[in-house]
């Protein structure tokens, strides 16, 4: 272990720079959650996942945000247990008829001001299981949406540019 | 396949009762569980590379149930009556289970009778009686990244005296969506059955309907699904002998797998254009083909995996605090593991030596050599052994395939059209023996395909495994089953 650790010491790291908020899309998104930002939280954000029917694709680009290349919680994002420790509650997947209330009262459980970001082509209106009886659609749906995340699963840079334009968003 | 057409004197009857009897008495193994139309079906394994198949003509709506001798069938014949409605006559669990009394129909494989909408009924979970138990409920949205599933414990202090799961949440209709769906529609749906899995659910799609319309992919084609298929198993075992780690406090080994499956991740990225590897392959071959230059960036990454990870296996085995939080922690007994036919790394560590690369061998693996591990101690420990050794089979057959990737067309000539016909197929996920079952109707649409993830035969066992634990050892024990939510609840 001791060379392991000695070696992770001298090496660089392996973390990438931040991706820049270039999509304009995003950056118009970021505007308005100022907007509705009454009191500003610092440059700090923590996220709650909440899976609402995804395939759990999704679930594993989130996991790895983590990872030292894209290491999220340099920038003070982290991720929380509970949605009452929550200021962002990033969704996956289409919202299925079992999970609505769970979503709703997840939703319900997190302290305002609060953000819902939807995460993927499915959380943005159903994606591939649009249609279907088990499918009460989108988050949008169910809960209002602040963001949304495209991409079938988003890539983590993805993923790390939408949660930066939020967090600048409200940060300035 | 054999499908016996039924006679005057019911032979086929005869023949499901003869096949539960076999189930029952350890004889054969149960592959799949499924309803089409107003017929149960059951696909069986005996050892040899054939499945058999049987159906029952179900009879007042109903068909004598597998589960009341059979354990492992009990959920499939729960799924089975709440999406087509035919009940299995004598069960011993008639609890509903993907049905959640949420859907604006019953039975959405069968009369599809539209509901009245009321308030759900409240779940019975089974019970424990005892002094000083009390229950702890978890779930559906739980503490970290995961997927949804509700977890009813009973302990005693800290051990748990029974632990029952609760699925069904992330449910979206799969199976409906698939009926009358074009094949390309089929594919990307299965593609999404379960996304950890999504190259094991597209190579067992593909293989299923090559087989119900009589086509075969072409050797490159073959080639390339195994490679992805590795990848997909390196990339999620590396996810996994991390998470576990983890889960037992020790965040050094997470990050250095993170980093080695963030490299996988990005070499499959470079070389068939999409992380995860979805949508590449498709019925009658793949869709992304492998230039020099890609192949030499995936030989790179197996030269670097096998640079890093000796090192890592290192620090596990000589890390006391991981080991004596892995080592008899969440022990599979092994009969069990064989009843129930369970696939993958839990039953091979709890010494069921099954693969289905091997055992219902198909291409390219017949021509490849590889090994399959097998531990007997069935612990969290002997999870994480296989898995390692596992991931270092997976790097020699890449590297197989790299070296002998045939050179020749990536889709066959002929397209996958024409039905009707059936076909099935068992392809080997990094979570264990994925079964699709299909049939396709007169105008070469869908007309029934059925997905059987591994974890069917895997969740219940979890709740056998975790009996006598601590309450805090159970994340580690889920994670090493890592089983499946959207591949069991479609």
């Amino acid at each position: 272990m001791r060379r392991t650790l000695i070696e992770g010491l001298l090496n660089g790291p392996l973390t990438e720079a931040a991706p820049a908020v270039d999509d304009p899309e995003l950056a118009a998104l970021a505007q308005e959650v100022e907007r509705a930002a009454a009191a500003s939280l610092g440059r700090s954000l923590s996220i709650r996942h909440v899976d609402a029917g995804s395939c759990n694709g999704c679930e594993l680009e989130i996991h790895a945000l983590g990872n030292a290349y894209y290491d999220l919680e340099r920038f003070g994002l982290r991720f929380v247990a509970s949605p009452r420790h929550a200021d962002v509650l990033l969704v996956t997947g289409p919202v299925t008829r079992n999970m609505r209330e769970a979503l709703e009262r997840t939703c319900a459980a997190t302290p305002a001001p609060k953000w819902v970001v939807a995460c993927g082509a499915c959380a943005k209106d159903g994606g591939v299981f649009a249609g279907s009886y088990a499918i009460v659609g989108g988050v949008g749906d169910v809960v209002p949406v602040d963001l949304h995340v495209p991409g079938c699963p988003p890539r983590p840079a993805t993923l790390l540019k939408a949660l930066l334009a939020l967090l600048n968003g409200h940060g300035r | 396949m054999t499908t016996a057409k039924p006679t005057p004197d019911n032979a086929w009857g005869e023949a499901w009762g003869e096949a539960t009897h076999r189930l029952a008495s350890c004889e054969a193994r149960l592959v799949g569980l499924w309803a089409d139309g107003a017929e149960a079906r059951m696909a069986l394994s005996t050892g040899r590379p054939e499945l058999e198949f049987f159906h029952y003509v179900a009879v007042d709506g109903s068909f004598p149930s597998v589960g009341a001798t059979h354990a492992p069938a009990i959920r499939l014949e729960r799924a089975i009556a709440d999406l087509s409605g035919l009940k299995a006559r004598g069960a011993p669990d008639q609890r509903p289970w993907l049905d959640h009394g949420r859907w604006p129909l019953a039975h959405p494989l069968g009369d599809g009778a539209p509901t009245d909408g009321g308030e759900p009924e409240r779940y019975a979970f089974l019970g424990a009686e005892g002094v000083g138990l009390h229950q702890i409920p978890v779930g559906p949205v739980h503490a970290g990244i995961i997927e949804p599933g509700h977890f009813r414990f009973h302990a005693s202090g800290e051990t748990i005296v029974r632990l029952e799961a609760r699925l069904g949440y992330v449910h979206k209709g799969v199976e409906r969506l698939m009926a009358g769906a074009d094949l390309a529609r089929g594919a990307e749906l299965a593609a999404r059955v379960s996304g950890d899995s999504t190259v094991a659910y597209q190579i067992a799609f593909a293989r299923a309907v090559e087989a119900a319309s009589g086509i075969v992919a072409p050797p490159r084609a073959a080639w390339l699904r195994a490679l992805m298929a590795e990848i997909e198993r390196v990339a999620n075992h590396l996810g996994d002998i991390g998470a576990i780690c983890s889960d037992a406090s020790f965040a050094l080994m997470h990050a250095h797998t993170g980093v080695l499956r963030e490299l996988t991740l990005r070499a499959a990225d470079h070389a068939f254009g999409h992380r995860l590897m979805m949508d590449c392959v498709t019925p009658g071959g793949v869709l992304v083909d492998l230039d020099r230059d890609r192949r030499t960036a995936l030989r790179e990454l197996t030269t670097t995996i096998r640079e890093r990870f000796p090192r890592l296996v290192e620090l596990y085995d000589n890390t006391a605090s991981l080991q004596d939080r892995t080592v008899g922690a969440g022990r599979l007994d092994s009969e069990l593991a064989q009843r129930f036919g369970c696939g993958g790394v839990i039953g091979r560590a709890s010494g069921r030596d099954f693969d289905a690369r091997r055992d219902h061998s198909y291409s390219p693996y017949d021509e490849l050599r590889f090994e399959t591990p097998v531990w007997r101690e069935g612990d969290v420990n002997a999870r994480v052994w296989v898995r390692i050794r596992e991931l270092e089979e997976s790097l020699r057959l890449i590297g197989q395939i790299l070296d002998r990737l045939p050179v020749g067309p990536i889709h066959s000539e002929r397209e996958p059209i024409g039905g009707p016909g059936e076909g099935w197929a068992l392809v080997e996920g990094f979570r264990g023996d994925v079964f699709v079952h299909l049939r396709l109707g007169d105008d070469g649409r869908i007309a029934r395909c059925h997905l059987r993830d591994p974890s069917w035969f895997q969740w219940p066992l979890l709740e056998a495994a975790i009996e006598g634990n601590i309450v805090a050892d159970f994340p580690l024990c889920n994670k090493s089953f890592n089983c499946s939510y959207s591949g069991c609840d479609l």
